[in-house]
């Protein structure tokens, strides 16, 4: 019996084995640490399939808020970044850790809310509708209430910087009453919460538009610079990681900033939606704020210099 | 209610017709977690009988030990193996992160107090007649660890059966040393998490039914081996 269960324990094993490995792809495998937005809207699934196929790779995509993406990069763990918060980009750039900075696609964050509006936000600008939900929360926590992403994401930066636009203080605004819920999960899953609770919250408007099936919260405020979204690629350097695969990882951003990625990117969406989720950089590189070097195919060399 | 009812239909209806993203995911998760039982139980199964076998200062301690690890958290074996095999950790340079093997060396670990100790328990149970036998036909000490191993194999089977268990239903290191990569690294236990942070809570019903099923069949084995 024992003897019999062994067996078939282990056939299984061998089994599986082969079924696994029957359908892995053999060329090189390119790591990919990605913001839950591009990933979770989709977005990465249609870009990896085209990139996998055209180079014979395998583009293994990690998703995350920006803040442990960066960290990824940081321990050279992943080859490349996808990310969306300016400030820890440029440091992340400044420090060495990283080459090739590229603006690839940008949108705007939505402030979304109940219907009825119950802190009266609309009309308002971003940093002074925080202003007002705070103020109408800490009155009365039951009707207003907030959620934060609490994860060191890009969005939650965002709303970071947000609330010093107000001129308030983050930490006190953290713990200022019940009416600020600390998600400390991803987009969709803090959407939801939102939604059950009927707060407001930041949302990417990429994630915001593929869950707004399940959801009953509008979007209150949209567009405005203070919104604007922009996503960024970057390799790791690899003088400071020689283990990364900065190559393949400059091709990877050479397909996206040309002209049939940022196709790709600005017709995603349309059938499912009937709009794109997000809008290409090429043509806009000034408006969202980035050089025209920074919207520019990355020179092959700048790896090896490194 | 008609969320988990619509959830179980489409669980049923996805099982039946094979999906191949569920199939593929059941093979994968199945893979992984036999191999680190697999890699486990080589390593746990001879210490077990070691442990057992000799009689060392602080011996009640160290069972005690093992014992208490049963419990280890799932994320702490994560984080740990994390920091280990990460490109700035000591076992940086095998590039393990976000790999199968990573995941397989990472569950192995976890698994390890639970064989160790249950291979121990089972060892126990062995009369000492054996053991002396053995010893007085001269065998060395390796050949005693495995006559005894013989001798209570139903026992050890079950406890390489739990460790299984354990690594299948897993979520904590496979999501951290993993990554969730899809196609590569993604597990029954992360798809779960996953779609259910999606939104795609049929999807998640129906894999949690296979894991269920699966630990089903574990079960009855482990209660066919020791009814015997």
């Amino acid at each position: 019996m024992a003897r019999m269960i062994l067996l078939t324990t282990l056939s299984i094993l061998v089994l599986a084995v082969s079924c696994s490995f029957a359908g892995a792809a053999d060329g090189a495998r390119l790591k990919l640490a990605t913001t839950t937005s591009l990933q979770d809207t989709g977005l990465l699934d249609l870009i990896k399939e085209k990139f996998d196929e055209k180079y014979n790779v395998s583009l293994d995509v990690v998703s995350g808020g920006t803040g442990i993406a960066i960290q990824y990069g940081e321990r050279g763990d992943v080859d490349v970044l996808l990310v969306h918060d300016r400030e820890r980009e440029l440091k992340f750039i400044k420090d060495g850790q990283g080459l090739e900075r590229r603006c690839i696609a940008y949108n705007y964050f939505y402030i979304v809310g109940p219907k009825d509006d119950p802190a009266g936000i609309k009309g308002l600008n971003a940093s002074r509708a925080l202003a007002a939900i705070m103020e109408k929360g800490q009155k009365s926590s039951e009707t207003v209430k907030f959620v934060s992403r609490g994860d060191n994401s890009g969005t939650h930066s965002r709303e970071k910087l947000l609330w010093k636009k107000a001129g308030l203080n983050y930490s006190l605004v953290n713990s200022s009453g019940p009416w600020y819920i600390d998600a400390g999960q991803g987009m969709g899953a803090t959407l939801n919460l939102a939604n059950e609770k009927q707060a407001y919250t930041l949302s990417d408007m990429s994630t915001f538009m593929a869950y707004r099936g399940n959801l009953t919260l509008v979007p209150l405020i949209e567009g405005g610079n203070d919104l604007l979204n922009v996503y960024v690629a970057m390799a790791v350097n690899p003088a400071k990681h020689p283990g990364v695969n900065c190559a393949l990882a400059s091709q990877f951003i050479n397909f996206l900033v040309s002209d049939e990625g940022q196709d790709l990117i600005a017709g995603y969406g349309i059938d499912k939606f009937h709009r794109s989720l997000f809008s290409p950089a090429r043509g806009n590189c000034t408006l969202i704020g980035c050089s025209a070097a920074e919207c520019a195919s990355p020179t092959a060399a700048s790896c090896a210099a490194a | 209610m008609q969320e988990i009812w619509n959830g179980f239909l489409r669980a049923i209806d996805l099982i039946i017709t094979l999906n191949p993203q569920v199939v593929e995911i059941t093979t994968r998760s199945l893979f992984i977690s036999l191999s680190s039982a697999f890699l486990a139980a080589l390593i746990c199964v001879p210490l077990g009988g070691l442990i057992e076998l000799r009689r060392f200062r602080g011996k009640d301690a160290l069972v005690n030990l093992i014992q208490t690890l049963y419990s280890l958290p799932t994320v702490t074996v994560g984080l740990i193996v994390f920091l280990l095999i990460s490109r700035t950790g000591p076992l940086g340079s095998f590039g393990l992160l976000f790999t199968p093997s990573g995941m397989i060396i990472g569950q192995a670990i976890l698994v390890s107090p639970i064989m160790i100790g249950l291979t121990i328990t089972a060892l126990a149970a062995v009369s000492v007649q054996i053991k002396d036998t053995a010893k007085s036909l001269g065998a060395t000490e390796m050949q005693i660890i495995a006559v005894v191993i013989k001798e209570a194999r139903q026992a050890v089977v079950a406890a390489v059966l739990l460790g299984f268990g354990r690594a299948l239903s897993e979520v904590g290191v496979a999501m951290m040393i993993g990554g969730n990569i899809r196609g590569y690294t993604r597990v029954l236990t992360t798809s779960i998490a996953l779609e259910t942070s999606m939104g795609n809570l049929e999807l998640s019903m129906a894999l949690g039914m296979i894991l269920i099923s699966i630990s089903l069949i574990i079960n009855m084995l482990l209660n066919r081996i020791q009814g015997r």
